[in-house]
């Protein structure tokens, strides 16, 4: 097998298990879910994530630890990770080559000639490294995920391709799940894989900013590709396919080599070659994108993150409605963590964590945030799933006893993400007249969170009614008329003087039958007027019960802007959010 | 001066066939498509009208009252007082048990159905000769979650049944005959296609809204859409559910009943131990006999009173003479 065979099979077997592992990031014991799968291995195999997490936290986080392999492997061989593992980058190859299939080979030799904008990448780079590093408040923001090419092809993914195919009725289990920014994800992600017919690889010799890094970590690699210094009849074959744009016939730019391994096989002269020695035609070890250029671009990093947080989004001015999944970090910390993978909201079994919009400012961009009217059921409180399976820590791992506040978490009770509150305008009970207490039904602590009161309320009547007659249970009317069976449903009371009320049990047209005797002292006069009350149970929230699961507000009827809403006050990652004393 | 190229006969003819065919093309299909009323106001009504019956005539008004701690016992015990499994699935039978897997809550906590009544229901169902057993409600958290974490949907397999999960396709609207709420609803009717036998299978447990939470009141886990309305006019609603759903066979758990923070629990401490389990196929009188475990009396639901007047059963459960069993 030539090496250019293995390497088509190692980019195949790597493609198809990346999608594997997409597919079965689903909560569950079976083969085709969870059960043990290293999910997260390609994003634990990226030095990017590893070095922006290392800059911003000083830490590396657990799996993280897996890019150190990639690290070496690049140090000793070069690009050999985007040649042969990266799932993004043999999308990008294979359509690449599509686009150039049976074109002459002069408009190939063209397309894959360097390009200076090539340095582009390097920029982008510094741009985000020094995002990552120089934060206001020291640690920075981890904004490399929006381009990082394994962050977005899983979230890709994860987000927009799945969620697609189940509502295709493809690889569905149960209903489909919602993507809430499944169109803006999809539009990168397919701008990137389109921009391939314009220059195969394009992502990757332009934008990717883990190219540009795994191109200075080969700076010294051992084996590198290069020309032997005989037998070269300056034919340029080599360059028809290379996928790096790195002129191999030349002086090799060492940095831009993908290690796709065209050039060894399409050259018939064995001019090209694999080795430890440097290219006999020279070698240009280092891109030069412009100390200037890396300059501005760092600061430009630094100011961005600087600069959003000057509206005060992570102080004062905090978004009430930027709900985290539990576990989350405090928010500047959590910036400094999420890598916008959407694996969380894969994982979630509720589907309840979607990707945030710009509603929630540029720097959360496709951060999780909880949507508690999208998804089965609000945060399921007895799941701690996201935090297991966040690959950056930026939601902690949780033990179950920690969310729920017992054994030796105890005393600092239950985790929250947020607090209900009842929007009295628009509430049923509160503003409608009508029973419901839904909320309370579903609230899931104990005890519940929501709790009501009941009270009485004079029932707004078409026209007033006169008593006829009453004896016993039974009030007869002379005037007025009951809608049939209106004031029958159990919630319907008659007052009496007393101040006592009793329940409507049955009625008709003119007739009214209680649920008990009326007694004599306190029987209506024939002509007197007769009011009707509905007792309702208005609910009420007590903050120090409630965790913000949003189970309320799911299940809600008033569906649009629904009546009880959570909101992030309150929510036990940021002390400062405290809401009680 | 003429044109190069003059319009001949034969070319003005071929032309304006074409022309003519393309006109009468367009007008043909406006003529086809043309709507001078619009869209109506509301879809037209494909509701079915109410459920199959799966009650037997020959086993009405039976009830038998269970006492013990170990709900294998128990189920066995009263079932045998009401003439034994086999008075209600018999050979061939296709049985569908109704769970109540509200919430994605442990059966520690006896928000949920126990797992180990479902077991030895749809073990008992098919040692009767039972062809099939499927296990199903449409639960208020997550089905999968429901179902997982509850134990129903592992138990229900080791004992050989199937477990259907609620999907949008299994949904078909139905009115029930004369109802005002039920109607053109959204039903859970694609695991009843080819029943034979119903069975319902709920715990007691405390609920704010309906006062309390028992057979009948399980049947609203069959409803789809949006369900939620209904709390509004609730005890009507449990009637109604009462005319719709007529079972085979009810079986209310009362081994431990759930006395505050109902319906979802969340401790232990909202629970009590009452050592009852209540069987029959009178779902009115099961409830109202259930009742006591909350220690409610029937008068306080007055979904047992609107459902005995629809005709659903009989609230006075004592004149069906329960059979008293103990373990």
């Amino acid at each position: 097998m030539s090496l250019r065979s293995a390497r088509r099979a190692s980019q195949i077997f790597f493609t198809v298990l990346f999608f594997w592992f997409c597919v079965v990031a689903t909560l569950g014991e079976r083969f085709t879910e969870l059960s043990g799968w290293p999910v997260n291995l390609f994003l634990e195999l990226d030095p990017l994530a590893a070095i922006a997490t290392l800059l911003s936290t000083h830490t590396l986080y657990r799996g993280l630890l897996w890019a150190l392999l990639t690290v070496c492997a690049t140090i000793l061989l070069g690009r050999v990770f985007c040649g042969f593992v990266c799932p993004f980058g043999a999308m990008h190859q294979f359509v690449g080559r599509l686009s150039l299939r049976g074109r002459p080979t002069a408009l190939r030799l063209e397309k894959n000639r360097f390009h200076p904008a090539q340095n582009l990448k390097y920029v982008l780079l510094a741009f985000f490294l020094a995002a990552a590093a120089l934060g206001p408040g020291g640690g920075g923001s981890l904004l490399v995920g929006l381009l990082d090419p394994l962050c977005l092809a899983q979230r890709s993914v994860n987000l927009a391709l799945l969620p697609f195919l189940e509502r295709l009725g493809i690889a569905v289990r149960g209903e489909p799940r919602l993507a809430r920014e499944a169109l803006a994800i999809a539009a990168v992600f397919l701008a990137a894989i389109l921009l391939n017919l314009h220059r195969p690889r394009f992502f990757c010799r332009f934008l990717c900013p883990l190219g540009a890094l795994l191109g200075l970590l080969g700076r010294f690699a051992l084996l590198r590709i290069g020309r032997t210094p005989e037998a070269c009849t300056g034919c340029t074959l080599c360059e028809r396919s290379c996928e790096g744009a790195c002129e191999p016939t030349g002086r090799i730019r060492t940095a831009e080599c993908v290690l796709c391994l065209n050039c060894l096989a399409d050259c018939r002269h064995g001019a090209i070659a694999l080795s430890t020695r440097a290219s006999a035609a020279g070698e240009i070890p280092l891109p030069d994108p412009g100390r200037r250029a890396v300059l501005a671009a760092a600061v430009a990093g630094a100011a961005t993150v600087a600069l959003g947080r000057v509206g005060g989004a992570t102080g004062a001015t905090w978004s009430p409605s930027l709900v985290r999944p539990p576990g989350a970090l405090a928010e500047e910390e959590f910036l400094s963590r999420c890598i916008r993978c959407g694996q969380c909201m894969r994982v979630c079994p509720t589907n309840v964590i979607h990707p945030a919009g710009l509603e929630e400012g540029l720097e959360a961009l496709w951060t999780p945030k909880l949507d508690f009217r999208a998804g089965t059921s609000g945060c399921q409180h007895t799941c701690i799933a996201c935090g297991r399976l966040c690959p950056t820590a930026a939601i902690r791992p949780l033990r179950l006893e920690e969310r729920l506040g017992t054994a030796e978490f105890a005393s600092r009770g239950p985790l929250r993400i947020g607090c209900a509150f009842v929007d009295r305008g628009r509430c049923l009970p509160w503003a409608m007249d009508r029973p419901c207490i839904v909320c309370q039904e579903n609230c899931p602590v104990s005890p519940k969170a929501i709790f009501t009161r009941p009270v009485y309320t004079e029932v707004r009547l078409a026209e007033p009614l006169i008593v006829r007659e009453a004896a016993g249970e039974r009030i007869g009317l002379a005037a007025g008329r009951l809608p049939p069976g209106r004031f029958a449903t159990g919630d319907y009371y008659v007052p009496l003087p007393s101040g006592r009320r009793l329940r409507i049990r049955a009625h008709g047209e003119q007739a009214i039958e209680l649920a008990a005797a009326i007694p004599e002292a306190e029987l209506p006069f024939s002509g007197s007027a007769l009011s009707i009350a509905i007792r309702l149970q208005q609910p009420y929230v007590d903050p120090e019960r409630c965790i913000g699961c949003g189970v309320c507000e799911h299940e809600c009827p008033v569906l649009g802007k629904r009546a009880i809403r959570v909101t992030a006050e309150n929510e036990s990652r940021h002390p400062r959010h405290r809401m009680i004393l | 001066m003429p044109s190069a190229d003059p319009l001949d006969r034969r070319e003005f003819l071929r032309r304006a066939t074409r022309a003519g065919l393309g006109v009468a093309l367009a007008g043909g299909l406006a003529a086809l498509s043309f709507d001078a009323s619009g869209p109506s106001a509301s879809p037209p009504e494909r509701a079915k009208t109410g459920l199959p019956d799966f009650s037997l005539p020959q086993a009405a008004g039976r009830i038998a009252v269970a006492r013990g701690a170990v709900r294998r016992e128990t189920l066995w015990l009263a079932l045998q007082a009401l003439g034994g499994i086999e008075s209600f699935v018999g050979r061939g039978d296709r049985v569908l048990i109704k769970v109540n897997a509200a919430f994605a809550s442990p059966p520690i906590l006896s928000a949920t159905t126990h797992p180990d009544l479902v077991f030895e229901l749809a073990r008992l169902c098919y040692a009767a000769g039972a062809a099939s057993v499927v296990v199903t409600d449409n639960p208020i958290n997550d089905p999968a979650s429901c179902f997982a974490l509850s134990g129903i949907g592992p138990a229900a397999r080791r004992a050989g049944a199937s477990v259907v999960l609620p999907a949008e396709s299994l949904f078909r609207p139905v009115s029930l005959e004369g109802a005002r709420l039920i109607r053109n609803w959204p039903v859970l009717t694609g695991p009843l296609a080819g029943i034979t036998r119903l069975i319902g299978v709920a715990p007691v447990k405390d609920h704010h809204r309906s006062g309390a939470s028992m057979t009948l009141k399980n049947w609203y886990g069959l409803l789809g859409g949006r369900r939620n309305l209904f709390h509004q006019d609730v005890h009507r609603l449990i009637a109604e559910l009462a005319l719709l759903v007529r079972p085979t066979l009810v079986v209310l758990d009362g081994t431990t009943t759930m006395m505050t923070n109902g319906p979802t629990g969340g401790s232990l401490s909202d629970l009590r131990e009452t050592r009852t389990l209540i069987a029959g196929t009178d779902p009115v009188a099961v409830d109202a006999c259930g009742a006591e475990l909350l220690g409610k009396r029937p008068e306080d639901l007055p979904f047992l009173g609107a459902a005995e007047k629809a005709g659903a059963g009989t609230v006075d459960f004592r004149r069906l003479s329960p059979r008293e069993v103990a373990a």
